[in-house]
């Protein structure tokens, strides 16, 4: 039983969570049992909703995969939004200056916005592994840099002074991801993500350096202890976590838009600390947690439209979702005791 | 470049860099006490949103600034008593929990006003009301410093008088004294019977009712009406100007200042040509530069101490 | 020497004389009786323990660390409430919920690790948490004049406006006995004060703990520290393994005595030990000094020697040095260490962990909870943590997971370990198995030199048995191993040559350690004997010289 305790405990904060959005739905809806349907059944109505809940989840498992990286290393960093964005920047310009061949364009705008945001990443952490500076506070600020820095290049060297709204030229076409499959919007680079997550899950437990990671995040001070360089180690959880958020912004805004249209941080950051804490930090289970939070969102979606409830309802389960997981208190009485039943059996 | 000087050094500038200061300024306050406490509230810029809608909806209904006013605050209160609750008792991790409130509030906002007032964007259809500006007597009339000084929101002179309240409540008062050794050293406050759980509950309803009346003053001084995400930002200014300032009273004041100076500066900096958005990004580079100076001095010092 | 059992202690009516009469004998002030503390993991602190204070005398409690004193005087003040036992104090039956309980009964303790909040001033450290007011705010002045009044009548001379962070240890310690003072204090408990003060401040502090007595207030000096003790204490209880070992005046008794009350063995342990059969030196230790952040010398020119198939142990008194030379060895202090240290010719003083570990040294730390283990990994995690790197377990830069779960299967089975698989987190194991495991993958990876520190500690009997088995057979395949140990029993059974550290200096060292008598070994601890001239010769117990 202890071994699913984390599984039944998020199960049971996301229960709780939605079970509030019902009675709110039920105070405030003309038809609350319809709505609540549409909320639940809307997002796979049809094949058109359903790709919408997996192209949603793209960006997620993107973010939701960096932050791993990053809680599993023992660090408090949010800069996924910051490097998510300003690599969706960097994307867009190879996309829109650029010329290549179908083939390499993608390849070229999304290697460039990882790089970017590989590089951005390792700021904070040199300043964390080799003078410990607090990690938490300089990525909150490099996302408010990296959003004014991106906002300048859309507004001074992107724009298209024809479009009708803040939006940049048009990408080439050569530039776009391709559709995966026909009558939804899923593009290629959910077969990137997938292999990206896998990639990171062996990594993570079958490689040297997930070694490493992993025993620097759990205990830094063993970690030294077994010889272990845990700066070195601080600074490569940085770059990867930065080339994976950076690939998630580049390859949304190829796979999701024809031109650059974000004129403020669109958040997948901070959903990526939601995703990450939903999959208990383990690579795998982001895919798992960004379908499940792309689906509320979408039923949300729905909903909004279908009814008279409006989406907004969503963050209200988010925010209740992330206070009942992170809380080590929250069902710790059923947990020790479980606890208790466990030695007892071992003797 | 002339231009450039005379809007910079007019009465009108002075004037907007408080005006501009104000949010900042008492966000940054309460972030100040809740770090003092020992505990990172960035729930900051939530708090702020819930408290300017909270202002609008209830000056709306009754009428009344001021007791919208008492509305925000209470909102603000309250939703810091439910972090509170959530850290200190349930123990959520304090990060996540400001993540969360966060969330609430920059999707919760806009749901409570579409319930409200059928619009999801602003507030237009509340007739909400403003808090007052204060013409002051005899200062008015001096040259130059009247102009500044003078005609501001109430909620602007509220935040300077803060300055000097939360000055003197953490350098002179029982309470600041206990918030103070809880942040320190923890041990040392239980070993002489200071609930620490406690004094970190106040300090957290402390940064909830700043925050609040800075939200308060987007919505009814800065503008006049609740819009979606309408403090863009100024919940981590604060935090940003928070850690700039180097923990203390004055240091935060002196860093919101600077913050609201950059700000306002945009607009006229923009004669020279120079982007508003690098501008805004100049708060966070100063405080990126602080805080690795501060980092670097402190390891230094650790390792000189190494190996006791 | 005449043992004075608790009961017997001259009973309060012989010692006082009427209500106007002179107090020849005072009269017990507080009594802890029968005082039994069983923590939750099943170790018993405290068994059966009768403690008490006369009112007005210092009062020594010593004893080994882990004998229990801590665990007492937590009891006392608060801290830890007793599994059974009755505290009285002047008569009446206490209840201690928390140290505030205790500090409104006037009850006030001085812990070793000062509990000041470093930026504030003496004053404002003093009156945290009872702040004189004026208006809203604190009365500063009457703050001030409140700890000089208290510093002028107890001769404690601080300047109450200077701020904590800028006093000497000394007097930090000043502060923390007025801030108990202060609250009303009459019983003072000092945990190891002298521990951290130079010989200046502590001939000062002495002096005002005499003007505390002659004030009224009863004083606990917690000390291992024996001439202070006698030079100072009325009274002393002694512990030994959670007991109490008795209760002397201190004229009735001698240091040597004390010594021997203290320092001694329980349960005898023997193992078969193969004859010694050793090699070359594989580790030689030449004049490692240290001096610590307090300007003090931690470590003062240490010369020590280990052979291929030798235990050296060290025995002594926790914090005379023994983990400061673990850390010198082990790449903790950096640069500051002064002197050599070489593994088969190669330096090994300012290396790092890993280019230490790389020379073929392994090491079973103390604290096995934040340096021994990551908790939440799994036990074949922990396993390879320190052989991950080698060629034997990855192929470039993956790990060779099927070897590495056998490997972990094979040492489960060989140390006895408990558990549900190499798969289960370490932290969920007990404190033995969790040793077990540590134990084994140190031992595994064929080391040269092995540092063991304390390694059976806190850990049962089985456990414990099993690591000495292992360090036995280990020796017996010519490692060469350092044992530092608190633990007599382990340390002069398991040890082939035996030093004993005191104040950072190894003052004895033993040929034949099974032959040493325990208190003989108390002695050289307690730093009541000292063996002269080239002791790093092995064994020249003849021309030892009593101090």
């Amino acid at each position: 039983m202890l071994k699913y305790f984390d599984a039944i405990r998020t199960l049971i904060s996301v229960a709780i969570a939605l079970v509030i959005a019902f009675l709110i739905i039920a105070m405030i809806s003309e038809q609350p049992l319809e709505t609540i349907s549409i909320f639940l059944l809307g997002p796979i109505s049809t094949t058109a909703q359903i790709g919408n809940v997996v192209e949603m989840s793209i960006p997620l498992m993107f973010t939701g995969l960096s932050v791993v990286l990053l809680f599993r290393s023992g660090l408090f960093n949010l800069g996924a939004e910051g490097l998510f964005y300003i690599s969706g920047v960097i994307a867009a310009i190879i996309a829109i200056y650029a010329s290549m061949n179908s083939f390499i364009h993608p390849v070229v705008a999304i290697l460039g916005g990882s790089t970017v945001g590989a590089l951005l990443s390792a700021i904070p952490g040199i300043m964390k592994a080799k003078w410990n500076a607090e990690v938490l506070v300089t990525s909150l600020m490099f996302n408010s840099i990296l959003s004014g820095i991106g906002l300048y290049i859309l507004n001074y060297h992107l724009r298209d002074a024809a479009a009708f709204a803040n939006v940049s030229y048009k990408f080439q076409e050569t530039a776009r991801l391709a559709n995966l499959i026909p009558g939804t919007r899923i593009h290629t680079g959910l077969i990137l993500v997938l292999c990206c997550i896998v990639a990171t899950h062996y990594f993570m437990y079958h490689t040297r350096w997930g070694y490493e990671l992993r025993m620097t995040g759990s205990n830094r001070a063993f970690a030294e202890f077994s010889g272990i360089k845990t700066a070195r180690v601080i600074i490569t959880v940085h770059l990867i976590a930065g080339f994976l958020a950076g690939m998630g912004g580049a390859v949304e805004v190829l796979g999701m838009y024809s031109r650059f249209q974000w004129s403020s941080l669109p958040g997948y950051g901070l959903d990526g600390a939601l995703v990450a804490l939903l999959a208990k930090n383990n690579p795998l289970s982001v895919v798992g947690a960004a379908l499940f939070l792309a689906y509320i969102r979408i039923g949300a979606d729905q909903m909004s439209i279908m009814s008279d409830v409006p989406a907004e309802l969503i963050s209200i389960i988010q925010a209740i979702i992330i206070l009942l997981i992170s809380a080590e208190q929250f069902l710790k009485m059923w947990k020790n005791r479980q606890l208790l039943k466990e030695a007892e059996k071992l003797g | 470049m002339d231009s450039f000087w005379s809007v910079l050094f007019s009465t009108d500038f002075a004037f907007s860099v408080l005006r501009v200061t104000t949010p900042i300024l008492l966000a940054a306050l309460g972030a100040l006490i809740s770090n003092k406490a020992g505990i990172v509230n960035i729930g900051m810029e939530g708090t702020m949103l819930v408290g300017a809608l909270t202002g609008v909806i209830v000056s709306a209904y009754t009428g009344s600034a001021w007791i919208g006013l008492l509305g925000a605050v209470m909102s603000g209160i309250t939703l810091s008593a439910i972090l509170a609750y959530f850290t200190l008792k349930i123990k959520t991790h304090i990060i996540l929990g400001g993540i969360a409130i966060n969330m609430f509030a920059s999707g919760g906002t806009v749901f409570i006003l579409y319930l409200v007032s059928g619009d999801k964007g602003t507030s237009t259809s509340l007739q909400s009301k403003v808090l007052p500006n204060l013409h002051i007597p005899l200062l008015q009339d001096i040259p130059l410093i009247g102009p500044i000084l003078s005609g501001h929101n109430v909620l602007t002179y509220v935040s300077l008088l803060a300055v000097a309240g939360v000055y003197y409540m953490l350098k002179r008062t029982p309470l600041g004294l206990q918030i103070r050794s809880v942040g320190e050293n923890p041990q040392a406050a239980q070993s002489v019977g200071i609930s620490v759980a406690k004094i970190q509950f106040i300090a957290l309803l402390l940064s909830g009712f700043f925050a609040s009346l800075g939200g308060a003053f987007m919505s009814m001084g800065y503008l006049s009406l609740f819009s979606r995400d309408m403090t863009a930002g100024r919940g981590w200014i604060a935090i940003a100007a928070e850690a700039l300032g180097g923990g203390s009273t004055i240091g935060t004041f002196v860093a919101s200042l600077i913050f609201g100076a950059t700000n306002a500066m945009a607009n006229a900096l923009q004669i020279l040509n120079i982007p508003s958005e690098l501008i805004s990004t100049f708060p966070y580079v100063a405080t990126v530069v602080g805080l690795l100076v501060y980092a670097m001095i402190e390891s230094k010092r650790k390792k000189r101490k190494k190996g006791i | 020497m005449r043992r004075i059992p608790f009961n017997s202690i001259r009973p309060p009516s012989l010692g006082w004389r009427g209500a106007k009469g002179r107090t020849v004998m005072r009269q017990n002030v507080l009594e802890m009786r029968n005082i039994t503390k069983v923590y939750q993991n099943g170790v018993t602190a405290n068994r059966n323990v009768d403690f008490s204070l006369r009112e007005g005398e210092i009062h020594a409690l010593a004893g080994e660390n882990g004998a229990g004193k801590s665990t007492l005087m937590k009891i006392l003040f608060g801290m830890e409430a007793p599994s059974d036992g009755e505290i009285r104090l002047r008569g009446e039956g206490m209840r201690f919920q928390t140290p505030q309980d205790a500090i409104e009964k006037g009850i006030g303790m001085v812990h070793q690790h000062f509990m000041l909040v470093p930026s504030f001033t003496v004053a404002e450290n003093m009156v945290l948490g009872m702040e004189p007011k004026r208006g809203l705010g604190i009365h500063y002045e009457e703050a001030v004049r409140m700890t000089q009044e208290l510093s002028d009548k107890y001769q404690l001379t601080v300047d109450p406006r200077a701020k904590v962070e800028s006093l000497s240890v000394g007097m930090k310690q000043k502060v923390e006995i007025l801030k108990a003072l202060l609250r009303g204090a009459k019983i003072l408990i000092l945990d190891e004060p002298t521990a951290v003060l130079t010989p200046q401040e502590t001939e000062e502090l002495f002096k005002q703990l005499l003007v505390l007595k002659q004030e009224g207030h009863t004083i606990v000096f917690i000390s291992h520290k024996l001439k202070e003790v006698k030079a100072i204490c009325d009274r002393i209880t002694i512990m030994r393994s959670g007991t109490s070992a008795g209760v002397f005046d201190m004229a009735d008794v001698t240091e040597q005595e004390i010594s021997r009350l203290m320092v001694g063995r329980d349960v005898v342990l023997k193992y078969d030990k193969a004859e010694s059969f050793y090699g070359p030196p594989v580790l030689d230790v030449q004049g490692l000094t240290y001096v610590n952040a307090l300007d003090k010398k931690a470590l003062n020119d240490i010369r020590l020697s280990i052979r291929t198939g030798e235990i050296v142990g060290i025995a002594g008194v926790e914090g005379n040095g023994q983990a400061e030379l673990v850390k010198a060895l082990t790449g903790g202090l950096g640069g500051r260490v002064k002197g050599s240290a070489k593994v088969n010719g190669s330096e090994l003083i300012s290396l790092d962990m890993r280019s230490i570990r790389e020379l073929g040294i392994s090491y079973v730390p103390e604290d096995r909870m934040s340096q021994g283990a990551a908790k939440e990994e799994s036990i074949s995690d922990n396993i390879i943590s320190t052989r991950y790197r080698s060629r034997d377990w990855n192929k470039g830069l993956f790990l060779k997971g099927k070897s590495i779960v056998r490997l972990a299967e094979k040492l489960i089975e060989e140390f006895k370990v408990r558990c549900s698989g190499p798969a289960q987190p370490i932290g969920m194991l007990s404190g033995g198995n969790m040793q077990k495991v540590i134990v084994a993958r140190e031992c595994s990876t064929d080391p040269i030199l092995l540092i063991a520190e304390q390694p059976t500690r806190g850990v049962d009997i089985g456990a414990a048995q099993l690591v000495h088995k292992k360090l036995l057979e280990m020796r017996d395949q010519n490692c060469a191993i350092l044992l530092i140990s608190a633990d007599l029993n382990e340390i002069m059974e398991l040890s082939d040559t035996l030093y004993v550290m005191y104040g950072g200096e190894l003052v004895a060292a033993f040929d034949k350690p099974s032959e040493v008598t325990e208190e003989e070994l108390g002695l050289y601890m307690l730093g009541l004997k000292k063996q002269q001239g080239e002791h790093t010769g092995r064994g020249v117990t003849s021309d030892a010289q009593v101090l």
